[in-house]
């Protein structure tokens, strides 16, 4: 039952996301740098460290189904990257939003964890058209594990492979925020990532729920129309 | 890296916190589409088993729906086992992505 | 498994040498590519990153060409079947054409780095030969093993030739970056290596992780 528990965490989702918003514009400081603007961040960030979160987990899900050849681990699998490619191309549009607003241009090649992440997200793009041009079910499905796998293992190699190219000193943003961030700037930081978070579980069981039900309706029709035949 | 005046940073920090609830609000809005999708197919399905009833064959029909609840039902539906059944309709829920 | 694999390679080989189908293409391909480049570019010469830059991009896109025919011979006469009837490790038919793949990509490279070295590199060559056969052949394993993965991956679906170029070249980033990289001061005149120990552990790191996930995840791509 994919609907288990989904109302406890949706309320969860809206109460801290309510109370990360807040937090961000009431309570974190103003950054001395970047002014406003750095407030992007508390949204940019954690939709980026758990889109990522995403498709390592769909890569997970991806393993267990070929061992286990339970194809529910598949659809899990799949709505998990599908809502980390949503979200990814809202990390992209904030990190131009935030590059714009910073230096002026819509993209820069300055900022390792942005360009890591472009490439990421086109690699995943290609998860729906290798996924639904295959036409055996069984297949598809298969097959989009491996992707997910192989992809999944290649998100942190990218990573670690960009910021080798980018060793440069350039005041990454991320060690901004991830290092010497002040109390109520980190504060503020993990209440908004463990927002995020709630809300890809919320959606994601929502979705999950929802293509389930669709599913399970498919199978009443066909049994329904079989014995209305038979019947008559 | 300049600080921008407060009204023109506000301006990119809205935008960025528009696009962040914009994708939140399209997406449960998508889901509210299937949903709605949903609820026209079960309204049709009863409609179809009210036929049959007024056929006369309302215990043939009340009884597999009862029993429909707990997924593996013993009843055959066109395949021969319940597991490829299981998992044809969660290739179907998985194809039906882009019919959307 | 060995055995079985060093068969299948055997077969490809030979199928490849008579019918000279993939290896003459990449390399031709190469070429034209320089030229493009010396047009695009409007440059005569090359050295450093962009010299760097140049050649390793354009094996990567003659790679594509290799990994989309990996598998055309099984797909267009049907020996995969056979293959999947007779009792032996599967896996054999990654090795196999993973090997093939590197056999190629050696081949191509025979021809195309030379020609690089004459069309378009300023600096000689020969100042850091020794180290650019070391990169190549390293980044050729990673990309044997990507590329027989994908070639797999893509063999089933219809629209294979978007299909494979969309798959393998994010893959192989992090490829590019430590070879290219790796290759960049070598390019310049002088040719003494910087950084080279990092570069090449970064090719090595990337071609063990997936070789070994290639290896594991292969099985279930042949299944039936």
């Amino acid at each position: 039952m994919f609907s288990k528990g989904l109302r406890p965490i949706a309320a969860a989702a809206v109460i801290t996301t309510l109370v990360a918003f807040a937090l961000v514009f009431f309570y974190a400081p103003l950054d001395a740098d970047q002014g406003f603007i750095q407030k992007i961040f508390y949204v940019h960030v954690p939709m980026a460290i758990v889109a990522l979160g995403g498709f390592v987990a769909g890569g997970i899900m991806a393993i267990k189904h070929l061992r286990t050849g339970d194809s529910s681990w598949d659809l899990r699998s799949y709505v998990a990257i599908h809502l980390s490619i949503i979200l990814g191309t809202g990390v992209l549009i904030t990190g131009a939003i935030w590059a714009k607003a910073s230096w002026g241009h819509w993209w820069v090649w300055d900022e390792p964890v942005l360009v890591s992440f472009l490439i990421v997200f086109l690699l995943y793009c290609v998860y729906y058209p290798l996924r639904f041009s295959i036409e055996d079910p069984d297949r598809q499905a298969r097959y989009s594990s491996v992707f997910a796998i192989a992809a999944g293992a290649f998100v942190p190699i990218n990573f670690t492979a960009v910021r080798l190219a980018e060793a440069v000193t350039h005041p990454r943003v991320l060690s901004q925020t991830g290092g010497s961030l002040p109390g109520e700037m980190r504060l503020t930081f993990l209440v908004c990532i463990l927002a995020m978070v709630l809300l890809f579980v919320t959606l994601w069981k929502l979705e999950l729920t929802a293509k389930r039900t669709s599913a399970q309706l498919k199978r009443l029709r066909t049994r329904l129309e079989l014995r209305a035949e038979t019947a008559g | 890296m300049p600080a921008l005046p407060l009204d023109e940073a506000g301006k990119y920090v809205a935008g960025a916190y528009v696009v962040f609830l914009a994708l939140i609000v399209i997406y449960v809005a998508i889901i509210g589409a299937k949903i709605a999708r949903i609820e026209r197919q079960v309204s049709e399905l009863l409609e179809l088993t009210d036929h049959d009833e007024e056929a006369g064959r309302s215990e043939a029909v009340h009884e597999p729906e009862a029993r429909r609840s707990p997924q593996d039902a013993g009843l055959e539906a066109p395949q021969t086992d319940a597991r490829p059944d299981a998992e044809q309709s969660h290739q179907d829920a998985g194809l039906e992505a882009p019919r959307r | 498994m060995i055995r079985t694999a060093a068969a299948v390679l055997r077969k490809d080989l030979r199928i490849e040498w008579r019918t000279k189908e993939a290896v003459p293409a990449m390399a031709l391909f190469t070429v034209t590519v320089y030229v493009l480049f010396h047009f695009g570019l409007d440059r005569d010469s090359l050295d450093g990153e962009l010299a760097s830059g140049v050649l390793w991009v354009t094996l990567l896109l003659a790679a594509v060409i290799g990994v989309t025919r990996l598998f055309a011979a099984e797909r267009e006469q049907g020996g995969l079947d056979a293959f999947l009837l007779a009792p032996v490790d599967r896996t054999s038919l990654f090795v196999a054409k993973a090997a093939a793949l590197f056999v190629y990509l050696v081949a191509l490279e025979i021809v195309a780095v030379p020609a690089f070295a004459v069309l378009l590199l300023g600096p000689s060559l020969f100042d850091g030969l020794p180290e650019l056969v070391l990169i190549l052949l390293l980044a050729d394993v990673g990309l044997a093993a990507v590329g027989a993965l994908v070639a797999a991956l893509a063999a089933e679906t219809r629209a294979r030739e978007l299909i494979v170029p969309l798959l393998l070249l994010p893959l192989l980033v992090p490829l590019l970056i430590g070879a290219a990289s790796a290759t960049e001061p070598l390019f310049r005149a002088g040719g003494e290596p910087e950084d080279l120990g990092r570069f090449l552990a970064l090719v090595g790191g990337y071609d063990l992780v997936f070789g070994l996930i290639s290896l594991a995840v292969f099985d279930f791509l042949l299944e039936d």
